[in-house]
């Protein structure tokens, strides 16, 4: 009996539906809980919220706060302006060095490439550590940097360490740090296919090679572009282990506030609405990327 | 020969120790179109790219309209090409890619329109103007590809291989398409291609390459019926070869064709020594096949083994009675059934060619 | 031809400096004779020493590895099944909404799926009585959740580029749907098993937001021990033993890469001679 079933259509219907229930259960039933914590009020019991009875069936002070009370809007504008930065920067250093890479001989670029994706392999948590040595106010790069800056400036603005820790900058450049990767490898996917003899036929048309690159490779790698900076833009906005490591605790992230609230303030429809926002604030670069994703892949295969 | 163009001493190049072009000296006339010819791997295509500027000779020089190429990097020649797979960018459209070479140019915006309009005219492309090139067809890519290296009126036209890409009727159409093209706007043609039959429609001289070495260099009916070597000589068309002894030498040379079992006369050909061994080479169109036995200086008989029929002609292989085959191919000028035909399968038939006919080949 | 810029060339030595450069500096570090993380006060391995007698860091390296070898198996047989769900069946009742729960995971910041977790257990625990505690059962149900969505885009993208004629030849050759799944299918995509595997261990390994939500009292994973330490600072026991994570990852890796270069040359050297017996 099982077995007729499971050969003539049990086995697809499990295929499909035992990753389906398990997706069901522990992540749309649990977010759902949230979009709907969201709406709750907070009370003082365990768990510390409550719909209906006493409390207003929907509580949207939750939503109200997030543009009256400046901690949320300045957190929404530090994580955005956060994310934005560390995508603009990684693109900046990505860009070249992916060039680059389609540039270098075979055998050299393999090894390259892997030096490239080794540190996404290696513990995040580590590398975020290892900027934490390199900026306290006693390391040699720390230092280094206060000689250069000395050096640089006049006497009067002379400092005896960078404050490096604890400030967007810091956040910023971990980013930059651990999500560079994320930039260079979609980037190097795509310069990589594209056509070498393309170059060649604008350099026979009277290009230099800077106009070559700026009218033939720039608007080519453009979806490159456009995945590698979704890539490094979402995570960012929602990081929580850089800001609260390396960050300035008076100005938090959202990914922190979120944490915060929910945790110490143990004001869990907060957090929930504050979580819900973030999200809603990601659909739309997501929809952007999608929509471009789309268009690429109409592209291809209209050739 | 009229003024020349292009100007290639001596030129080789070599990638690590692949010699890739080995001393090559050719020139090129102006309004002149050229075939570069060979198989691949023969050297033609880099040495397109040597004159586009895409790779540097390892020795030697090129001049085009007298100026010594060694130092002008690409963008500065005065020479375009016609990509082997167009190179067409796909984020413009087919008036843009026209139009892009012309950016560099100092001229006004009206002008630079009007001379794409001019362009897309020529080559009968107007209404696609703003299309993307994934969206129109084959052929009318490879006219934009020519349009738009004919954009900057350059001195020197490069075509790699440019009817590959086309099936073959549309091939025929277009070859006739670029020699109109070339005539109307006098701009010097070179083509590389692998193909014999399209470099002698369209070339007015063919040089004929192998492992880096021109051949051969000379109008599209001396190089075939004059080969210098038997690489030419088979290279361009089919060909039968046999190896020969020179018996003797007067109003025509004889010689002894140990595979066929007989000696052949040929025309007298310049350096032909009494002894020397070489090889007699004979197109097979130049054969008569006939089923009643002939008289001249070459007859030769056998038996039909095989038979294609092509329409307007067919090929037959004869077998000799030395083991030998020869190819014959004849023309089918009359219509009709079995009767008619010159040869059938195992048919007993008589083979003559004129001594002018025959290639005597040292190299 | 080849055009290689010093420009190009400049910034690819800076990207890679500014990779490698704060791992070699705590690699150096971690040698440190000095209490102070930073400054450096002679050479020694007396961290090393301290760290081997630690049973906190071993204990909690054993959780982590039973955790992420549990989760990545499960993640990775529910993470296939997805990915040939989505490139194989594509017409069956709600697939827009499967594609989306696919999907979602991917972007969805871990603190939203780490709160959500924490809360759906709460819940759970107080209303169904279960999990009566939050801790090794709990850990690994939301690191089998997050880590089977990588292993379904894996699949799913190593199915869309495989040649379905091979399938359609089983098939012809009299194979039912799910002898071609077995037969076929699978033993093809192998390979993209296997890196979904790996990559599921790796961010279970690696996973610090989720597991600080999800966990609770007495269950210690490594990450989350060294994220409460680092919470307070540099100190030099982390550096030594970042310095043997971070080592062991390495060689891990480039071992692997070499071997795939290796493999990759053995087939197109056999490919070469295969196509020269050819002609």
């Amino acid at each position: 009996m099982l077995a007729r079933w499971f050969h003539r259509r049990g086995w697809s219907d499990l295929v499909i539906g035992l990753p389906y229930v398990w997706l069901l259960i522990f992540f749309l039933i649990p977010f759902l809980i949230v979009a709907a914590m969201s709406f709750a009020t907070r009370t003082p019991t365990a768990p510390p919220f409550g719909f209906g009875g006493e409390n207003p069936a929907i509580n949207l002070t939750g939503y109200s706060r997030l543009f009256t009370d400046a901690l949320y809007l300045r957190a929404f504008v530090t994580s955005l302006a956060n994310a934005a930065v560390a995508m603009v920067l990684c693109l900046a250093l990505g860009y070249p060095m992916a060039l680059g890479l389609t540039r270098v001989e075979r055998g050299w670029r393999n090894i390259l490439l892997m030096l490239v994706i080794l540190p996404f392999w290696t513990s995040f948590l580590l590398r975020v550590y290892a900027w934490m040595g390199l900026m306290g106010s006693n390391s040699w790069f720390n230092h280094l940097l206060t000689q250069a800056w000395n050096w640089l400036v006049p006497q009067a603005w002379a400092l005896r360490s960078l404050p490096l820790m604890h400030s967007n900058f810091a956040v910023v450049l971990v980013m930059v740090y651990t999500y560079l990767p994320f930039m260079i490898l979609p980037l190097y996917a795509n310069l990589e296919r594209l056509d070498e003899t393309l170059d060649e036929a604008a350099m026979d048309l009277g290009s230099r090679p800077f106009a070559v690159f700026r009218d033939i490779t720039l608007p080519q790698s453009l979806p490159g572009i456009i995945a590698g900076g979704m890539l490094v833009f979402i995570p960012a906005a929602g990081e929580l282990v850089i800001p609260t490591l390396v960050g300035d605790a008076s100005s938090p992230m959202i990914g922190r506030v979120i944490s915060d609230e929910f945790a110490s303030a143990r004001d869990w429809p907060m957090a929930s609405s504050v979580a819900v926002a973030l999200l809603i604030l990601m659909v739309g670069p997501m929809m952007i990327y999608s929509h471009f994703e789309a268009r690429a892949q109409s592209r291809e295969s209209g050739t | 020969m009229s003024e020349s163009l292009v100007r290639i001493e001596g030129v080789s190049k070599s990638f690590g120790t692949f010699q890739a072009v080995r001393d090559v000296s050719l020139e090129v006339a102006k309004g002149e179109i050229f075939s570069l010819l060979g198989g691949s791997g023969c050297g033609k295509t880099t040495l397109l790219r040597m004159l586009a500027g895409f790779e540097t000779p390892t020795a030697g020089r090129i001049f085009i309209d007298g100026a010594d190429m060694a130092a002008v990097p690409p963008w500065d020649r005065p020479v375009h090409m016609m990509f082997q797979s167009y190179a067409l960018f796909p984020h413009m459209s087919v008036e843009r890619n026209v139009g892009y070479g012309l950016k560099h140019e100092a001229m006004s915006s009206a002008a630079r329109q009007a001379r794409v309009r001019e362009m897309l005219d020529l080559v009968q492309l107007t209404e696609f103007a703003t299309r993307k090139p994934h969206q129109i067809s084959g052929g009318q890519r490879q006219r934009v590809a020519l349009a738009r290296a004919l954009a900057r009126q350059p001195k020197l036209l490069l075509l790699d291989e440019p009817l590959a890409a086309l099936d073959k009727k549309l091939r025929e159409h277009t070859q006739f398409e670029l020699m109109s093209i070339q005539e109307r706007t006098g701009v010097t043609f070179i083509v590389v291609t692998h193909d014999q039959e399209e470099a002698m429609t369209l070339s007015d001289r063919i040089a004929v390459m192998d492992k880096g070495q021109v051949k051969q260099v000379g109008r599209p009916d001396a190089v075939y019926e004059f080969p210098n070597s038997r690489f030419v000589a088979n290279f361009l068309g089919s060909i039968n070869t046999w190896e020969a002894k020179v018996m003797s030498i007067a109003d025509v040379v004889t010689v002894d064709v140990p595979q066929l079992g007989q000696r052949l006369q040929a025309r007298p050909t310049s350096g032909v020594q009494v002894g020397q061994a070489l090889s007699l080479a004979l197109r097979p169109e130049k054969i008569t096949i006939s089923r009643t036995p002939l008289q001249g200086a070459n007859v030769i008989a056998g038996e039909v083994k095989d038979l294609a029929y092509f329409g307007k002609d067919s090929l037959y292989r004869i077998a000799l009675p030395s083991g030998a085959l020869i190819s014959v191919h004849a023309v089918n000028a009359h219509r009709g059934g079995d009767a008619e035909r010159l040869a059938d399968w195992y048919d007993k038939v008589w083979l003559d060619f004129a001594p002018a006919s025959a290639i005597l080949l040292t190299e | 031809m080849r055009r290689n810029s010093a420009f190009l060339i400049a910034v690819l030595g800076f990207g890679f400096a500014f990779f490698y450069v704060p791992i070699l500096s705590m690699i150096v570090y971690s040698f440190n004779a000095s209490r102070l993380a930073t400054v450096w006060g002679g050479f020694s391995t007396k961290w090393y020493g301290a760290l081997m007698s630690n049973g906190q860091v071993a204990e909690a390296l054993k959780l982590s590895l039973e955790i992420a070898l549990i989760s990545s198996t499960c993640a990775t047989i529910m993470g296939t099944m997805a990915g040939i769900t989505l490139a194989r069946f594509t017409k069956f009742r709600g697939r827009t909404l499967f594609s989306g729960l696919v999907t979602a995971p991917l972007i969805m910041p871990d603190v939203i799926t780490g709160i959500s977790l924490l809360i759906f257990f709460i819940l759970m625990a107080q209303y169904v009585g279960w999990p009566a505690q939050r801790g090794f059962t709990t850990v690994t149900l939301a690191h089998i959740t997050f880590s089977m969505v990588y292993v379904t885009t894996i699949v799913q993208s190593r199915m869309l580029s495989a040649d379905r004629a091979i399938e359609e030849a089983a098939m012809d050759l009299g194979a039912r749907p799910w002898q071609v799944m077995r037969d076929v299918t699978l033993p093809v995509i192998s390979p993209a098993i296997l890196s979904g595997w790996l990559l599921a261990f790796t961010i279970s390994m690696d996973d610090v937001v989720i597991t600080t939500f999800t966990t609770g009292p007495g269950t210690t994973t490594l990450p989350i021990l060294i994220w409460s330490k680092v919470k307070l600072g540099v100190t030099p026991d982390i550096n030594a033993l970042a310095t043997l994570i971070v080592l062991t990852v390495g060689i891990c890796v480039i071992g692997a890469g070499v071997a795939m270069n290796r493999a990759e040359i053995r087939r197109e050297r056999d490919r070469r001679m295969a196509y020269r017996a050819n002609e």
